[in-house]
């Protein structure tokens, strides 16, 4: 069995995002495989342990997105694919997934795995957008992951709910929090990466012009919120009488 | 002018929320039609019709089919001409959305929280990098497909014409089916839905304390919803988590109890219109984003909070 795992390179969550004339600046980022993402390798390569078969990472980005390549080495994945495009394009769900199509075309994949949004524009649409052009399956928000034959079962989370899917093969499923704890690379798996070759295919020679869909007119710090209040009293039981006043007749809400 | 199809959906009659909120944003913004898909979806066509649509088409199915779903709607698209079609940002949503504008050569503009027309292009505003940012975003496609954030948009009862058409969907050729579904066990409004949300974090100090988080909540009619901490350590159900993992919220009003508001936590809460923080750590970065603070032992406030509230709601 041959997974395909994609993963997109992300702005560590604690990273401090500095916006100005309109642009997000990436000086002094430190970058990360997006956390669902994380989740979706952790899964291949599972699921590579229980049944054989190889674990392609493939991630669209400038050099630098070879180091998240080299740590799904680490972790366990056979094979990487970078789509070297130079400039960071958050937002052009639909490029990055033409450039997928395009890169593993002639290649055989039965379970496409990626994280069920990245956690910088958390548009979570790649996965879709590529299952959508490969008329592959697609479940996402996967909590539980089972490969049967030539099926895939899989219990996601759905509208009020829990829902379990069965999909033929190719299938691409999102992965949810609480599908597994992804490992720590060991050592031995960090020393092997370094060596490790990385395919790199030019988003140009694939033939795909990205973010021509999405007109970007720009990024703004977040608004202040307007100052709020620490409410004083006697003791915890005044507080408490003074917030429950606050709620009902200074904001109305109950 | 903009031609606009929202997506919605109709359980046992009753249309969800989130259907109501789009069909409402479909009119504000110039006039709706709406396709609903679900169960018993005729007998709810009446009570979209109220929120503005002019034609509520009803799609009856039984299991959700993110595939049927979406190429009953690019069908539709293509066949009436519309060059707008309007989403909630739910887990169906999420899961139909990118699929649709695939279908129509098109792409998403996903979790709009502000929307208004720019010509006959929809703008958009919407948090990113853990709502660290925000960015302003338009469509370039003849049609354009935009998410919009559960919750983040008023119901507003301004009736349309409210005629009825049935459109049929069609699961033969999914690749992929739902063969069974559980429903959620607690009767509570669910997390995204809710217009208050009660939430714990690790300073409610064990599992043992959490029905203090869900008695509050009940008292309010509100969801329940916990941090990561909460969930990692198996204090409650890893579906309560709000933040980076979990869910994402925009309640009116956001109570955080004994939460300290890690950037992960703030990610998933952050565009709630109200919050409320109770937490003894007065340098707690959660008290930055609130409307209300009280800095104190939750065990000591909670209790008397607790029955002022059912004072006041005569409970």
């Amino acid at each position: 069995m041959n997974i395909l795992v994609l993963i997109k390179q992300v702005p560590d969550t604690e990273a401090k995002i500095n916006v100005a004339g309109g642009k997000v600046s990436e000086a002094g980022i430190k970058w990360i495989i997006s956390p669902y993402d994380e989740i979706a390798l952790e899964e291949a390569i599972r699921i590579k342990e229980k049944s054989g078969g190889t674990v392609t990472a493939i991630c669209v980005g400038d050099d630098s997105v070879q180091q998240s390549i080299r740590t799904a080495y680490a972790m366990g994945a056979d094979n990487g694919i970078h789509i070297k495009h130079d400039s960071y394009q958050m937002l052009d769900a639909f490029g990055i997934a033409e450039a997928i199509a395009k890169a593993i075309e002639g290649q055989d994949y039965q379970v496409i795995l990626a994280g069920r949004q990245g956690s910088d524009s958390d548009n979570g649409q790649v996965p879709l957008i590529l299952a959508t052009l490969k008329d592959w399956g697609v479940v996402s928000f996967a909590k539980k992951v089972e490969i049967a034959g030539d099926k895939a079962i899989v219990t996601a989370e759905a509208e009020g709910g829990e829902a379990v899917y069965e999909s033929s093969l190719p299938v691409v499923i999102t992965a949810n929090a609480g599908l597994n704890e992804p490992r720590y690379p060991s050592l031995k798996g960090i020393m092997a990466s370094k060596k490790k070759p990385i395919e790199s295919k030019n988003l140009n020679d694939l033939g795909v012009t990205p973010n021509a869909r999405v007109e970007v007119l720009g990024f703004e710090p977040p608004p202040p919120r307007p100052p709020g209040r620490i409410i004083d009293g006697a003791d915890a039981a005044a507080k408490a009488k003074e917030l429950a006043r606050s709620l009902r007749e200074e904001i109305k809400v109950i | 002018m903009a031609k606009i199809l929202a997506v919605g959906e109709v359980a046992n009659g009753v249309p969800k929320k989130a259907t109501r909120e789009i069909t409402s944003v479909g009119k504000a913004l110039g006039g709706v039609d709406t396709i609903v898909f679900g169960t018993n979806t005729a007998s709810g066509a009446a009570e979209v019709a109220k929120h503005g649509a002019d034609t509520v088409y009803t799609a009856e199915i039984a299991d959700y089919n993110g595939e049927a779903y979406a190429r009953a709607v690019a069908k539709l698209v293509k066949e009436k001409g519309y060059d707008t079609v309007l989403i909630p940002h739910s887990w169906t949503g999420r899961d139909v959305s990118a699929r649709v504008a695939t279908l129509l050569d098109s792409a998403v503009i996903s979790d709009a929280v502000e929307l208004s027309m720019d010509g006959d292009k929809i703008k958009i505003r919407k948090p990113v990098y853990s709502g660290k940012a925000f960015v302003n975003l338009k469509s370039k496609c003849a049609i354009q497909v935009v998410t919009v954030r559960p919750n983040s948009q008023p119901i507003k009862e301004n009736a349309g014409a409210g005629k009825v058409e049935t459109v049929a969907v069609d699961t033969t050729t999914s690749k992929a089916k739902q063969v069974s579904f559980t429903a959620q066990k607690s009767n509570r409004v669910s997390l995204t839905e809710a217009d208050i949300v009660v939430s714990g974090g690790r300073g409610i100090k064990g599992p043992e304390n959490f029905p203090l988080i869900e008695g509050l909540a009940d008292i309010l009619g509100a969801g329940v919803g916990a941090t990561r901490a909460v969930v990692d350590a198996g204090w409650c159900d890893h579906t309560l988590q709000v933040g980076q993992t979990g869910q994402t919220v925009s309640p009116t009003l956001y109570i955080a109890v004994g939460i300290s508001g890690a950037i992960q936590h703030m990610a998933g809460m952050g565009s709630s219109k109200y919050i409320v923080a109770i937490n003894k750590d007065a340098d707690a970065p959660i008290f930055k984003v609130s409307t209300y603070g009280i800095v104190d032992d939750l065990f000591a406030v909670v209790p008397p909070l607790q029955e002022e509230l059912k004072g006041l709601l005569g409970k």
